[in-house]
Order: C-alpha cells, then sequence, then structure tokens
C-alpha cells in the first residue's frame, strides 16, 4: 500500500513536471532563425536581369520591415530580412535558397518572386521542411497544399483571373466573338488556361489566339492578325510594355472590341498612360489591390498609411509602381502571420498560421477584399472586382467575384 | 586572333623539363584540393562548388573550340539546354538511370553540334559568333512550343528527382554529386588534352593557326571544323546533364543567352586555349556575383562590370597569365635554392 501510494505520488509529480515543461514549451518554442530577439527572413529577388524591375518589390519589402523594427518588432522581436539576388535565374535561385537555408539558417523563405525561380526551389523547400511563404507569382500551382505543404501563394491566381474574365462574358456577352492574345509564358498560358475553363463548354466563342514572344520589339502585327478575325471582343493576356501597345494599336486600327486586359498589364502609370488616356477608355480588367496612381484614393484610411510609410522609408519609391503597392500588401500580411504564431515560432507554426488567417484586410487591397486561408485553401487572395478604364482612372464596378480554382 | 596564337604557342623546349615539374606539382596540389575541400564546408557550398564544376566543363568545351580550332560561339547555351533537357527527360519520363543520360546527352548534343556546324562551316570570325547567337537567343522558345510540350513540360519547365549516392554510401547527396561531377570533370579534361595532343588536336591547331596552310598540308578543314563543333557541343551537353540533376530542375528560362555570354566570359578571364584555366574562369562566373552583390545590392551588375574591367585590363589573357607569372616565381624560387 505505502509502496503503491509513493509510486502514484511520484507518477503524478513526474506528471505535473511534463505538464509543466510541456506548457512552458507552447509558451515559446523556437526552430532554426527565432530567438527571443529575432526573426531571420529569407527572400530572394531578381535585382539584376531580364525582370530587374521588379526588384523594387524586394526593397520595399525590406523598407517594411525596418518600420516594424523601428516600431518595436513583432512581438517584441526584431526582423532580420536577408535578401538575395538570382537574377531571374532558375539555377541561381537553388544555390540562393540553399544559401539561406543551410548558412543563414533563416525561419521561412518569403516572397521569392517569379514562376520559374519558385518552380526550381519548390522541392527543396518542402523536403527541407522550410516555408516558402506567399510566392511573388500568380502561377496556379503554388497553392497546392496537399502536394507542397510548405508552399503557399499570395495574389490571386492567374487561372482565377482568367475565369473571372470568362465568367463576366458569359453573363454579359454570350454570343461574343472572341480573339485572344497571350504572352508565350507561364504566365499567359496560366490566364489562358483559366479563361478556357471559365467558359467551359462556350469554348467556341473564341475565334482566334495568338500568342508573343516577351523577346518581340512590336506586336502590332499580331493585333492586325486578330482583327482580321472578326472577332468583337479582345482579351489581352499581356504585360506593361505590351499591354500598351496593344492598347495603342487597336485604337489606331479603329476597331472597337469589348476589351479585357489581364491585371498585371492595367497600372495607370506604366500602361494606360503611355498608351494614351484617350484609346483605354471602356478598357476593362479585375482588380485586387488599389492603384497607387490613382487620386481617388488619396483620403483613403489604409492608403494614407501605405503614403506615410513611403514618405518616411522608402522616400524615393515611386508610388504609381503597382510593386511599390504589392511588396507593402506581402509584407504586411507575413506580419500578420509571425503576429498570430505568438512566441511558438516553428516553422510548422508558420505554415500553421498563414493557413489560418481570416478576413485579414492589408491596407492597400480594394475594399470587400479580404484574405482567407485554411489547410486546404493555400490561395490567400481569390477575389478580385471587375475595373473599367474611365478618363484617367480605373473605375471598379459589379461585386466582388470570387475565382476559386477549385470550382 | 592573334591573342590565341599568343597564348597558345607552345614553350620553348628547352625550358620544358623544369616547367613540367613545376605543373606537375600545381596539378597534384589542384586535384588534393578538389579531393579534400567538400569534406570540411556545409552542404550548400559543396553544391556551390559542384556547380562550379559543371561551368568549368562547359567553359573546357568552349575553350576546345575556340582555343583548339579558333572558332568561335557564343551559342553554347543552346548546347547545354540540349543536354540538360535530355537528361532531365530521361530521367523523369524514361526513368533511365542519371549516369546513363550522360552519354545520352553527350550524343545528342554531338549530333547536334556536327549539324549545326555544317552550315557554320562558311562564316568565320564574327559571323560564326552572330550565327551561333541566334542559336542561343532560339533556344527558350523552341523549349517553350507547344509540340514538345508533353516532354518538356513547356514554360513551367521540368523537376528532376536527386540521386542518392550508390552502394549506400554514408554521405550525403551533395557530396555524392560533387564527387560524381568531379569524376566526369578530370575524365573530360583529359581527354580535351589527349585530343588536342592527337593528330586530330593538331589538325584543329592548324586551322586555327592559318586555314590555307592548313588546307595545303592536306587538313580536311570541313571535317575538322565540324567535328570541334560537335565533339564541344557533346561536352557542353554532359555539362547541361549535370547542371540539370545538381539543380534538380530545367526550365527554358534557365538557358538564355546570357548563359552563353557567361560561358564565353569564363573562358576570357580562364585564357582562351589554356584548359586549366577553365577552373578560374568557372569560379569567376560563379563566385565573382556573390561578391558584387555584397558589396552592393541595387548595383551588384554595374560592381560585377567593374571588376570584369579590372581583371581585363590587369591580366588581359586570363588565369593563364597569372599562372605563368606563378611558374616564373616558382622557378627562380628553386634556382636561388
Amino acid at each position: 500500500m505505502n509502496f503503491r501510494s509513493t509510486v502514484s505520488g511520484l507518477s503524478a509529480a513526474l506528471a505535473a513536471v511534463v505538464i509543466a515543461s510541456g506548457s512552458a514549451q507552447a509558451q515559446k518554442q523556437y526552430d532554426t532563425g527565432a530567438t527571443d530577439t529575432g526573426i531571420k527572413i529569407g527572400n530572394i529577388m531578381p535585382y539584376s536581369g531580364p525582370a530587374s524591375a521588379y526588384g523594387v518589390i524586394g526593397k520595399i519589402e525590406a523598407a517594411y520591415f525596418a518600420m516594424i523594427n523601428e516600431q518595436g518588432g513583432i512581438n517584441g522581436r526584431k526582423i532580420e530580412f536577408i535578401s538575395y539576388d538570382d537574377g531571374y535565374s532558375p539555377p541561381k535561385a537553388v544555390e540562393q535558397a540553399r544559401k539561406l537555408v543551410e548558412s543563414d539558417e533563416v525561419l521561412l523563405v518569403f516572397s521569392p518572386l517569379g514562376t520559374p525561380s519558385n518552380s526550381a526551389i519548390q522541392k527543396y523547400m518542402n523536403a527541407k521542411k522550410v516555408p516558402q511563404l506567399f510566392v511573388a507569382t500568380g502561377a496556379t500551382k503554388f497553392g497546392e497544399a496537399k502536394t507542397f505543404p510548405w508552399t503557399m501563394g499570395w495574389q490571386p491566381p492567374y487561372q482565377s483571373e482568367g475565369k473571372i474574365y470568362a465568367k463576366y462574358l458569359l453573363a454579359n456577352k454570350p454570343d461574343a466573338k472572341v480573339a485572344i492574345m497571350y504572352q508565350n509564358d507561364d504566365f499567359g498560358k496560366d490566364l489562358l488556361k483559366g479563361f478556357h475553363d471559365g467558359l467551359g463548354e462556350k469554348g467556341s466563342i473564341i475565334v482566334a489566339e495568338d500568342s508573343y514572344e516577351v523577346a518581340e520589339p512590336s506586336i502590332d502585327s499580331h493585333i492586325v492578325k486578330l482583327k482580321a478575325s472578326g472577332a468583337d471582343t479582345f482579351v489581352s493576356i499581356t504585360t506593361p510594355k505590351f499591354a500598351a501597345q496593344a492598347i495603342k494599336k487597336v485604337a489606331e486600327l479603329g476597331w472597337k472590341p469589348t476589351y479585357f486586359q489581364s491585371n498585371v498589364g492595367a497600372s495607370v502609370g506604366s500602361v494606360m498612360k503611355p498608351a494614351g488616356f484617350e484609346n483605354g477608355q471602356d478598357v476593362m480588367s479585375a482588380s485586387y489591390a488599389k492603384d497607387g496612381a490613382d487620386p481617388q484614393w488619396d483620403n483613403d484610411e489604409g492608403m494614407k498609411k501605405f503614403y506615410a510609410f513611403l514618405a518616411k522609408y522608402a522616400p524615393d519609391a515611386n508610388r504609381t509602381d503597382a510593386s511599390v503597392v504589392y511588396g507593402y500588401g506581402e509584407a504586411q500580411t507575413v506580419a500578420q502571420v509571425l503576429k498570430q504564431a505568438g512566441d511558438t515560432l516553428t516553422r510548422e507554426n508558420i505554415m500553421k498560421q498563414a493557413a489560418n488567417l481570416k478576413d485579414f484586410v492589408p491596407d492597400t487591397l480594394l475594399p470587400g477584399v479580404k484574405i482567407n486561408t485554411s489547410p486546404t485553401d493555400f490561395y490567400p487572395i481569390e477575389q478580385l472586382q471587375m475595373i473599367r478604364f474611365k478618363g484617367e482612372k480605373w473605375e471598379p464596378f459589379g461585386p466582388i467575384i470570387s475565382g476559386e480554382v477549385r470550382d | 586572333m592573334s591573342t590565341i596564337q599568343e597564348t597558345v604557342a607552345p614553350a620553348a623546349a628547352a625550358r620544358v623539363t623544369i616547367r613540367r615539374s613545376v605543373s606537375t606539382i600545381a596539378q597534384i596540389v589542384v586535384l588534393l584540393l578538389l579531393l579534400a575541400t567538400p569534406l570540411f564546408v556545409k552542404n550548400f557550398v559543396i553544391f556551390q562548388l559542384t556547380m562550379w564544376l559543371v561551368y568549368a566543363i562547359a567553359i573546357m568545351a568552349l575553350n576546345l573550340l575556340t582555343g583548339g580550332s579558333g572558332q568561335f560561339s557564343l551559342g553554347q547555351s543552346a548546347f547545354y539546354a540540349l543536354g540538360a533537357y535530355t537528361s532531365a527527360i530521361l530521367m523523369e519520363h524514361a526513368d533511365v538511370n542519371y549516369v546513363l543520360t550522360l552519354p545520352a546527352s553527350a550524343l545528342v548534343c554531338f549530333v547536334a553540334g556536327v549539324l549545326f556546324g555544317l552550315p557554320a562551316l562558311r562564316l568565320s570570325g564574327v559571323y560564326l559568333a552572330l550565327a551561333t547567337f541566334a542559336l542561343a537567343t532560339a533556344m527558350p522558345q523552341l523549349l517553350k512550343l507547344g509540340v514538345f510540350e508533353s516532354w518538356t513540360g513547356g514554360v513551367q519547365g521540368l523537376v528532376v528527382t536527386k540521386p542518392d549516392a550508390p552502394f549506400h554510401l554514408p554521405i550525403s547527396q551533395d557530396m555524392w554529386l560533387y564527387y560524381f561531377t568531379l569524376l566526369v570533370t578530370l575524365l573530360i579534361y583529359a581527354a580535351s588534352v589527349n585530343l588536342l595532343n592527337s593528330r586530330t588536336g593538331r589538325a584543329m591547331m592548324a586551322i586555327r593557326d592559318n586555314e590555307i596552310a592548313a588546307s595545303a598540308l592536306g587538313v580536311n578543314l570541313p571535317l575538322y571544323k565540324t567535328l570541334a563543333f560537335g565533339i564541344s557541343a557533346a561536352f557542353t551537353g554532359i555539362a547541361g546533364a549535370l547542371g540539370a540533376i545538381v539543380v534538380q530542375f530545367v526550365a527554358p528560362d534557365g538557358y538564355t543567352i546570357q548563359l552563353a555570354i557567361a560561358i564565353f566570359l569564363g573562358m576570357v578571364v580562364g585564357g582562351v586555349g589554356w584548359l586549366p584555366g577553365s577552373l578560374a574562369g568557372s569560379a569567376f562566373i560563379v563566385f565573382v556575383p556573390n561578391v558584387a552583390e555584397n558589396i552592393s545590392k541595387g548595383l551588384s551588375g554595374a560592381v560585377f562590370g567593374a571588376l570584369l574591367i579590372v581583371v581585363i585590363f590587369v591580366v588581359p589573357h586570363g588565369a593563364r597569365q597569372v599562372a605563368l607569372y606563378g611558374e616564373a616565381l616558382a622557378k627562380k624560387f628553386l634556382k636561388n635554392n
């Protein structure tokens, strides 16, 4: 009896110790890259090479973390943001990712840019179980929670955008004759697939399709060809330089189609202005973020914060550059994830919290667009609103539309 | 062409013995370093070193073509891509062992090289360089073509599975790949040296020095010129295949004209026509961009350019010049003792 009570007493004590230590662990738990005082975040950007224009995203993110650190950090921890250049080359991206994970020992890799670079490091990141969080590309393949539980996108997947145009068209102009021009790369093909999927059985309304290479100096001949197909609707899946060329050429030819312009080529500053505002009237697109060049947001609370941030931490950044808005929104989202993770800064918990964002609204998203994720939904932003170009700015119209990839 | 003649001119016979001993010692030291370094560094550094060797093979292949037969090429990235894709497609679609994909890549690229070498026969100097340049620009687009998409993965590329060390060797995948790449590098180096010392090599160098004289001596110009192209392409293909296995990914954007220029740059920095210089040239294109990035993130390209200008200005004949200088010092040292 005596013996038994001793044993039970001992085991109770033991259990208490285990529970106590367990809860102590739950209070503060760290993986490589996180300590009581800091969190190391890695990043890969094309600061040089063909896509260097996007490098500004990395600079804005660095500036955002500088602001956070000045304000005391996240849960008292300073962010150390380590950003490397991959020149938009996949082999270099692998080298830099390995450097970040194995040499700098970061907690997570955040916002690596470009589909080729992210494709190249995806397998490695998932094998190492290091979060590849909020990749800066809209390729739909970066939201497959089951196959790649350590990779998550951020911006609306290109396929969602394609679907939204198709939905709009079927609802408003079901007997359209559609001509499509797309950029012959991952972006163009992904968006095109979404558009095809969205049309479903009505695919026959497409009367012409043509692609161009980024290396082409001018795409005028493609437009002439597409106009000749007799189409009355034009879908331009293009990046800024070509988007501007297309808008201008369509106007020159006197072709007046119902015009859809992909979101990546819908910036006021870098597309609509060079194309000529008069040529861009009534062009439609879909958007999820506010345009920094658009005066309608000057008194918006979120954008006021954004402009104040730019003035203090990135005074030489161009606020009309969509990449600047992008970097800010993304950095704000990762900050939210880290906040939610609290003192449990393990890689597993980072992914768990990233998949647990509920109605989160960064300052720069359109009113009504919210970030929602779940363990099966690795597409943070899936809502877009149709916008139409009027005068010198984009005017949102209609409801916020969801373009879930999985429906 | 005069630079090449200068730098590759054979050494004076009298100095051969002492020279040989110095260079033998240097070779042994380099080999020992290559063998031992991975044991003391992190996996990611081993990965960098492996990439270094991979690019060294590609540079060596170009060196064989330019230094050996005097033909320029800015299209090496095309053969590199072809090798990489051949290997990746065989591994992922046909489940071929990665070791066996290397000869396959070499063969495919050899054929491609010879085929390209035929029309290139009519061109020389800068015109040839331009023709190969066109090849390099066209390659990424060809890889994107819809017809091949079921094999190439189109714009999305292909992910390659990384091989484990064989025979249950207790070393990491990275270390195994390093030693495997090192072995291939040494084999290709030995093959290149033997080739240049053979009848074929002498014929090639004769063409490089003076085409008319060479043909007067009975050298079959078209044969040896296309052969040089084929062999160079085959070696480049092997480098590409190794690169694909090491990086675990192939995509059209990995093989742009920038790669071709990097390989060309590596050859110039290493010393045109001097095979061991390929290692130095490769080190320049792999590691110097990282150094440049450390100096200034926004201006990394400019810093790299500045460093390149310094190198070309100070040692116009590249690493070969440094090596000759070092050798002279060593000899002086030996004499004084």
